[in-house]
């Protein structure tokens, strides 16, 4: 009685869940995974680095045949179906299992580096190719940090290969990524200099500008004077231009390294950002304190270092610790990552980051960025919303024609991507700096005496 | 003052909220649908997984009792205009001095045989959207029927969850009596691009009954069986007035309203999907059940209740939509078959999934309309065109400003203007780069 034509009765190339080749791409990448497990165990695997390089492989063969299936086989387009159904992007089993995993790396990676031994001595034979030097447990950190970006990144350019402003913006954290704060600084190790993280720097990276931090430097001649230098220029002079023309964006969607990983590995976990107006107001409170925080901690210790301890000498010191502590490894490290598959991939970016508070500031108030809504096509459907990472309510602005200019946004851009009514654009303009924000732009039609906002564009 | 408003989607919301911003009045909404007012057209990503439920509010909870807005989640059975009062499913009349009604639309049925079975729906409300739930655990296949823009929605729900789809549009091409035939045409290929059984010309016969109340196959007038356990009406919807049909209150297809949305009864007003203009402005259908219409009605309607009489002139046609992958934006007069002083610059990019129709006044020469598929253009840019009633020539050396695309995206103005010079004879270039600055300039409302 059917005659249903066989060729279209396919409704999806994609099967349920997962197909035969994303089935052995889990097999492989879980193998590749098993290996780093042994190791972290304790167990001590013989050539281990053939056997680390063997994990790697097989991991980043799992994530680009997983991603090649999900996303090259079928049309292009915004892929988000079954989001809310799934378990590692919805607090499932394995978003709480991922999550728990995550966070006990960076507790051991922290402070109980022993018991990565093993993994770190796998790592020796690059290290030393790289560095000239054995590995410790920074090296192991960077590593896996950089391969996360560099094969999550690749799976994201898939996810988005219709989006030319994703995949330039994911190709520049990738190489930033991997040139300045991996291959760069392994550089520098071999030239027998500090290794130093261009792409990192004051506010984010506390122990810039220090006392200690420029003498350290100044010691070193020539170059040493040349990093303080670039450590000066970067935050006072390169940033507030940059983000005056371009919003905090070029920062913290294209070049950092906790952004980079957010938008990479951190990507398929955006949509557990809290929305809330309470999440907003708990935010400001955060982000702000942790600016002054990191302001006072540099000025104390120039206080200090100036008076020679005769002034808060007492307190500086335990101040510069607890900051260490609950900041910068607490917050950035443990929380900030291991917490992605349970609050989103920003959170650092948006509670904590100084670095983020610092661009906000001048992004709110002096940069010609903003997301524009595009006249009265917002459908109020919630996808902007749902899908930014930093937890901003975009709907509650382009339902009523408002441009979005919020300290936080990081100019990712996936509001205006996932927008199924084209009704976002980031973009930058001079002529109306003062008027960005300004409510219900879209007013221009009269009825009489009575102005009908939505009545048109 | 007591304002009542049945119907809590967006047409009885952007009235309540603005009453509110203009005046002091009590305001109540009633709703049997949702508790919460939610956005109708993202119930398809709920369904997809996109977003959940709370995800398709646009208000947090604590929004209403903060702007003093009443919510009742109730069903009203019967209005009592000479005693200003409705009767309430839960049994206590709520009264009122002045009505909103905003009761939306329901799917149309055309009396097909077997359309009351189980597994047979709509997709309009919240229910609709429970019940597709309810019968897609283990479906197999599921038939839609009709041709038109949630016909196409769902068959992307389906299509999301694996579910194989057969589409059966009555005409001979997707959507044809709005689109142009190209843009059209580009539609079915996407479709079956999808893997969708798309069969044109083709239309619902009778649902089958699998001898339990529950389709279980359709024929169609092709007299072919298609089995299936759900089956989609989506041919289009109509006003829901079923309640308040019978009565003082005048009704055609939809609840009669003037250019005030004022219907025949004092101090009871329609608005949204389900009023029908007794007088339409030119070119516009006495009924437009549309998102940005019931919004501006809401807002309209608000004015004329607390501040002073306002008509509702909506002026420049607009609306959107999205094909599976391919975003929809229109703008002015785009009409799916040409009228004789019409006509169009057409161009369409090389892969099939995106085009710009520019049409114009062919004796006149000004613009009339912009048709776009899978490119973004400005609202406020086509809208100053069309209604100063720019030239072509000088639209499309201009075209930049109306681009809206993503930074970086491949810009195709100066393939129309190539397009524009070939037919019109001419040796026009794009005046600008794109530009925020020049946008703005040329809106002229800043700086």
């Amino acid at each position: 009685m059917a005659e249903i034509n066989p060729s279209m009765s396919l409704s999806n190339p994609m099967p349920p869940v997962l197909n035969g080749v994303q089935k052995i791409a889990t097999a492989v990448g879980s193998i590749g995974l098993l290996f780093l497990m042994i190791a972290w165990a304790g167990v001590n695997l013989p050539s281990s680095g053939l056997i680390l390089g063997v994990s790697f492989a097989l991991i980043a063969t799992a994530i680009l045949l997983f991603a090649w299936q999900a996303y090259m086989t079928v049309p292009e387009g915004i892929k988000n179906n079954g989001v809310f159904f799934s378990s590692i992007a919805y607090r499932g089993i394995l978003g709480w299992g991922a999550g728990i995993l995550i966070t006990g790396f960076y507790v051991c990676l922290y402070w109980f580096p022993s018991t990565l031994e093993q993994v770190i001595r796998m790592h020796d034979g690059l290290s030393m190719f790289l560095r000239g030097k054995a590995a410790d447990q920074w090296f192991v950190y960077g590593t896996f940090y950089t391969f996360a970006v560099i094969f999550m990144g690749i799976k994201f350019i898939l996810k988005y290969k219709h989006n030319t402003y994703q995949i330039i913006r994911t190709i520049s954290v990738m190489f930033f990524q991997l040139g300045f704060a991996f291959l760069l600084p392994a550089f520098l190790a071999t030239m027998n200099q500090p290794e130093e993280y261009f792409s990192y720097f004051w506010p984010l990276d506390s122990y810039a500008l220090r006392p200690d931090w420029i003498a350290g430097k100044a010691d070193l001649g020539t170059f040493g004077y040349w990093i303080i230098g670039i450590g000066i220029a970067l935050p006072f002079v390169v940033t507030p231009i940059l983000t005056y023309l371009y919003g905090k964006r070029w920062y913290c969607s294209w070049v950092c390294g906790c952004g980079g990983l957010a938008e990479t590995a951190g990507d398929p976990f955006r949509q557990l950002s809290d929305k809330s107006l309470k999440a907003w107001k708990i935010e400001r409170w955060m982000i702000y304190s942790v600016l002054v925080a990191v302001v006072l901690l540099t000025v104390l210790l120039w206080v200090n270092h100036q008076t020679h301890n005769q002034l808060l000498g007492g307190i500086t010191e335990p101040y510069k610790k607890a900051y260490g502590f609950l900041i910068a490894q607490m917050f950035s490290g443990v929380i900030g990552v291991g917490f992605y598959p349970i609050m989103g991939s920003r959170v650092w970016c948006r509670f904590g980051c100084p670095m983020a508070a610092l661009l906000g500031l001048q992004q709110k108030f002096f940069s010609r960025f903003r997301i524009t809504t595009n006249g009265g096509q917002c459908i109020s459907c919630g996808n902007c919303s749902t899908y930014c990472e930093m937890g901003i309510d975009v709907r509650s602005y382009a339902q009523k024609g408002q441009n979005v200019v919020r300290a936080s946004c990081v100019g990712c851009g996936i509001c205006a991507a996932v927008c199924p009514r084209g009704v976002l654009r980031l973009e930058n303009g001079s002529v109306d700096i003062n008027q960005r924000t300004e409510d219900l732009r879209t007013i221009h039609i009269t009825e009489g005496q009575v102005k009908i906002l939505s009545m048109d564009a | 003052m007591h304002i009542a408003i049945i119907g809590n989607g967006i047409s009885g919301i952007t009235a309540a909220r603005h009453i509110r911003k203009l005046s002091d009045h009590k305001i109540t909404i009633i709703s049997a649908e949702t508790e919460h007012f939610f956005s109708r057209t993202a119930l398809m990503y709920v369904y997809m997984g996109h977003m959940r439920s709370q995800d398709i509010k646009p208000y947090e909870d604590w929004f209403w009792a903060k702007n003093r807005i009443d919510l009742v989640h109730d069903y009203v059975e019967k209005v009592n205009y000479e005693a200003k009062s409705l009767q309430m499913r839960s049994g206590k009349p709520i009264s009122y001095d002045k009505l909103i009604l905003a009761v939306g639309s329901k799917p149309n049925k055309f009396g097909w045989p077997g359309q009351d079975l189980k597994g047979v729906g709509g997709m309009y409300s919240f229910q609709d959207l429970e019940y597709m739930e309810e019968y897609s655990k283990g479906l197999d296949r599921a038939v839609i029927v009709g041709g038109g823009l949630i016909g196409i929605e769902m068959a992307e729900m389906f299509h999301s969850r694996h579910i194989p789809v057969s589409f059966l549009v009555r005409e001979k091409s997707y959507w044809n009596g709005v689109l142009p035939a190209e843009e059209s045409a580009m539609i079915n290929r996407h479709i079956l691009e999808h893997g969708i059984d798309l069969r044109l010309s083709t239309e619902l016969k009778e649902i089958k009954d699998d001898g339990k109340g529950q389709a279980n196959a359709v024929m169609t007038n092709k007299g072919n069986t298609i089995p299936c356990r759900f089956v989609g009406l989506t041919a289009g919807v109509r006003p829901n007035i079923g309640f308040l049909a019978e009565g003082d209150l005048e009704t055609q297809r939809g609840i009669l309203v003037n250019e005030y949305l004022e219907t025949n009864i004092p101090d009871v007003y329609a608005i949204g999907d389900c009023a029908q203009a007794r007088n339409p402005q030119p070119g516009r259908r006495p009924i437009e059940a549309i998102w940005y219409t019931g919004r501006m009605m809401g807002e309209t309607v608000a004015h004329t209740i607390c501040k002073q009489k306002t008509k509702y002139v909506p002026r420049l046609w607009f609306n959107s939509a999205k094909f599976f992958d391919i975003e929809y934006q229109v703008y002015g007069d785009v009409r799916a078959k040409a009228p004789e002083n019409h006509d169009s610059l057409y161009w369409e990019r090389e892969d099939g999934k995106a085009s710009i129709r520019l049409v114009y006044d062919k004796n006149e020469g000004h613009i009339l309309g912009f048709n776009l598929m899978g490119i973004r253009y400005r609202h406020e840019v086509c809208e100053k065109w069309l209604l100063s009633k720019t030239s072509l020539k000088e639209v499309v050396q201009n075209l930049s400003l109306a681009n809206f695309d993503p930074e970086f995206y491949k810009q195709y103005e100066t393939q129309i203007v190539a397009l524009y010079n070939e037919k019109m004879e001419d040796k026009i270039s794009l005046k600008k780069k794109r530009s925020l600055n020049s946008v703005l300039r040329f809106l002229g409302s800043r700086g």
